[in-house]
């Protein structure tokens, strides 16, 4: 998987690189937007970080540039610009993710994984299965095991946005984002106690546990290996 | 501040450059010029009318001395002549009947005037004698006519009269003139002075405040008028600058503190781990903690950065409608597990529904921060309750929502304490030991400023009760 990274601060791109590469990932770094706009046109990659805010050439109109040039891969923002307004220009011009900066790096590794696992086709799925724990959406029945589990509606699109992102880690602010739809910073952990209900009904009365908690990043759902 | 103070020769060269001074000597200019038009008129119709009149008393003694020629021929003229030219001190009238040569047969002047008559026979001369007051040459204005037989006749009148009018009204408009200029003139320096003196107060008070008082405002006088009121709004915008420079100092001040004490802590952290030279299951543990701490900062950080953008209005062409309900519900739904796990009933009432203009995730976020604080504060086995108010009770303003946070735990029972706790980073003493940045209500108080509404902290007897008054759009 080839990742290349648009990020005219080197400790950043540095550092950021750094983790890519140890979980496997091959970096190629470009330092100004021309540069990156030149290489994210010419070569193929899995997935692209972009600063906003880059000298020559800035992040949107490379993403612009590459979306009219038909080159669907995948783009992750990477700004400073933080207000909702930045997102969603961000999103608008053909960004895939919008991540702050300051930002963990595990909340960066999370977002991509979840980008580039992300079904290549958009074939609408009706049945999701994870080990023994099945999701029927269209009856929006969900069984483990054979057993029917019943689920509250907010409970049941945080185990679908678990389900489609089984084995990832996925983190609370992806969560918030994705399954309550609000961008905010809740003041205590209140996703945590909606994880734990949520292992409660899925996990109590059935072996293995399916879904586990990544200290310092997020949850994830996967099953035995 | 003395040395640009001006002077007061620069005073006066300000003075003639100003506008107003300009303004004023324009006005004077026309105002001058339909003065001279109007008294110019006004002359030149009294003298005609004057003439006209002349010419009328002519004719008719002409047509009075040509019936006396034809009926008692030139005995009777002579005779006629010689009778008005008595009475010629009364009527100044001017008659000379003459001969071939000119040379005068009767009449009251004593010889034939050199001026040469016009066509009809219209002529005006110099009279020999002088007018009355001893002034300049006097004139006359006179038909000739000749008789035949080498007789010629003038009837005239001496036209003292229409010179006096004429002078007259020659004084009166250049006396106009000059005191319309000399007015306009001194009323142009006053008017100029006074409206340059106010414009020095605004300028003079402007100058103070670049040199840094920021605490001076611009005197306001009673009348009311276009100044008054550009200096009250130039007041009114330095009390928002000066609001927001506090405001800056202020969270400058507060992030230097609450900053400065988890960034020292992070660094304290990480430089015992290098110095202790624990195992690497020590240094996981240290930099597990560095990590969350950071995070924690990170924390703080956001959260300034969500009250300084509301509190910029940055984020208002984020505006769309929002469904004040569904959000509510929303929040409920996201905080009950946890009040459940604290044994806390969380009771969601929704009265009626209401729909607003606003930034739906700021919003989220404010009703999250005040059930987040609720939680935090109540007791077991209490009730928080989230409830959506119309202004029903309030008749005077129906169109505004109210979003109440009830809780049942401690409250704040010092007032003045309710309206500390909306600072930044106030947390009262109580709460030290609880988790939270002491940011929470401050955001709420600055989504509800940037929505134009308003955040009070009221007693629930016994607990807190917060209410998030919003106008509806």
């Amino acid at each position: 998987m080839r990742i290349l990274i648009i990020e005219d601060d080197g400790q950043t791109s540095a550092y950021v690189s750094k983790g890519l590469t140890e979980c496997g990932y091959l970096v190629d770094i470009a330092s100004n937007g021309k540069e990156g706009l030149v290489r994210a046109v010419s070569e193929d990659y899995d997935l692209a970080i972009i600063d906003r805010m880059l000298p020559e050439l800035d992040g949107l109109s490379i993403v612009e540039t590459l979306r009219r040039a038909n080159k669907d891969t995948p783009i992750i923002f990477l700004s400073a610009l933080g207000g909702v307004s930045d997102r969603v220009k961000g999103l608008r011009s053909g960004g895939d993710d919008y991540l702050v900066k300051p930002f963990a790096f595990s909340e960066l590794l999370a977002r991509v994984e979840a980008l580039l696992r992300r079904p290549a086709s958009r074939a609408v799925e009706t049945n999701l299965r994870v080990a023994d724990l099945e999701m029927n959406l269209l009856a929006r029945q969900i069984t483990r095991c054979g057993q029917t589990i019943e689920l509250q509606p907010r409970e049941f699109r945080l185990l679908e946005y678990l389900m489609r992102h089984a084995g990832q880690v996925v983190t609370r602010t992806m969560l918030l984002e994705n399954v309550w739809d609000y961008l905010f910073d809740p003041q205590t952990n209140v996703i945590d106690v909606h994880i734990s209900r949520l292992r409660q009904k899925i996990d109590k009365n059935f072996e293995p546990a399916l879904l586990h908690t990544v200290r310092g990043a997020g949850y994830s759902l996967r099953g035995p290996d | 501040m003395a040395n640009t103070r001006p002077t007061a020769s620069s005073h006066n060269r300000r003075l003639f450059h100003s506008r107003i001074f300009r303004l004023a000597l324009i006005y004077l200019c026309l105002f001058t010029a339909s003065v001279l038009g109007l008294l110019g008129f006004i002359y030149w119709s009294a003298t005609e009318s004057v003439t006209r009149q002349i010419d009328s008393t002519i004719d008719a003694e002409i047509t009075g001395l040509a019936e006396q020629y034809n009926q008692r021929g030139l005995v009777g003229l002579i005779q006629a002549i010689e009778r008005r030219a008595g009475k010629a001190g009364e009527t100044r009238g001017l008659y000379i009947l003459a001969d071939k040569a000119f040379e005068p047969l009767a009449g009251n002047l004593s010889r034939w005037p050199d001026e040469l008559p016009d066509q009809e026979g219209w002529v005006t001369f110099r009279l020999e004698y002088p007018d009355d007051d001893g002034g300049s040459a006097n004139f006359g204005r006179a038909r000739v006519f000749d008789l035949g037989k080498g007789i010629h006749l003038l009837v005239g009148h001496d036209i003292q009269e229409r010179s006096r009018i004429a002078s007259s009204i020659r004084g009166t408009l250049i006396w106009s003139v000059v005191v319309t200029i000399g007015v306009s003139l001194v009323g142009g320096i006053l008017m100029s002075r006074s409206l340059l003196r106010q414009i020095d107060t605004i300028n003079e008070t402007s100058r103070e405040i670049m040199a840094g008082d920021m605490s001076r405002r611009i005197p306001i006088g009673k009348r009311g008028d276009e100044i008054d009121e550009v200096a009250g709004n130039l007041n009114a915008m330095l009390d928002q600058i000066e609001r927001l420079l506090a405001g800056m100092s202020e969270i400058s001040d507060n992030i230097a503190h609450d900053l400065r004490t988890p960034i020292s802590r992070l660094r304290t952290g990480l430089e015992s781990a290098l110095i202790g030279q624990p195992d690497p299951e020590g240094y996981r543990e240290a930099v597990r903690k560095a990590i969350e701490e950071a995070d924690n900062i990170l924390k703080t950080f956001n959260a300034l950065l969500s009250i300084a953008q509301a509190e910029a209005g940055a984020t208002e062409a984020q505006f769309e409608s929002v469904d004040l309900d569904a959000l509510l519900q929303d929040v409920s739904e996201l905080y009950e597990p946890l009040a459940e796990e604290q044994d806390i009933k969380l009771k969601l009432d929704l009265a009626q529904s209401a729909r607003l203009d606003g930034d739906r995730n700021l919003l989220f976020q404010a009703v999250a921060n005040l059930v987040d604080n609720a939680l935090k504060f109540s007791p077991k086995n209490s009730v928080v309750t989230i409830s959506l108010l119309g202004g029903l009770e309030d008749n005077q303003k129906p169109d505004i929502s109210k979003i109440v946070v009830a809780d049942q735990g401690p409250g704040i029972p010092d007032q003045s304490d309710r309206k500390r706790v909306l600072e930044r980073f106030h947390r009262l003493e109580a709460s030290r030991s609880t988790p939270g940045n002491g940011l929470g209500l401050s955001l709420v108080a600055a989504v509800a400023k940037l929505h134009g509404g308003t955040l009070e902290l009221d007693d629930n007897a016994p607990g807190l009760r917060a209410t998030l008054s919003l106008p509806q759009s």
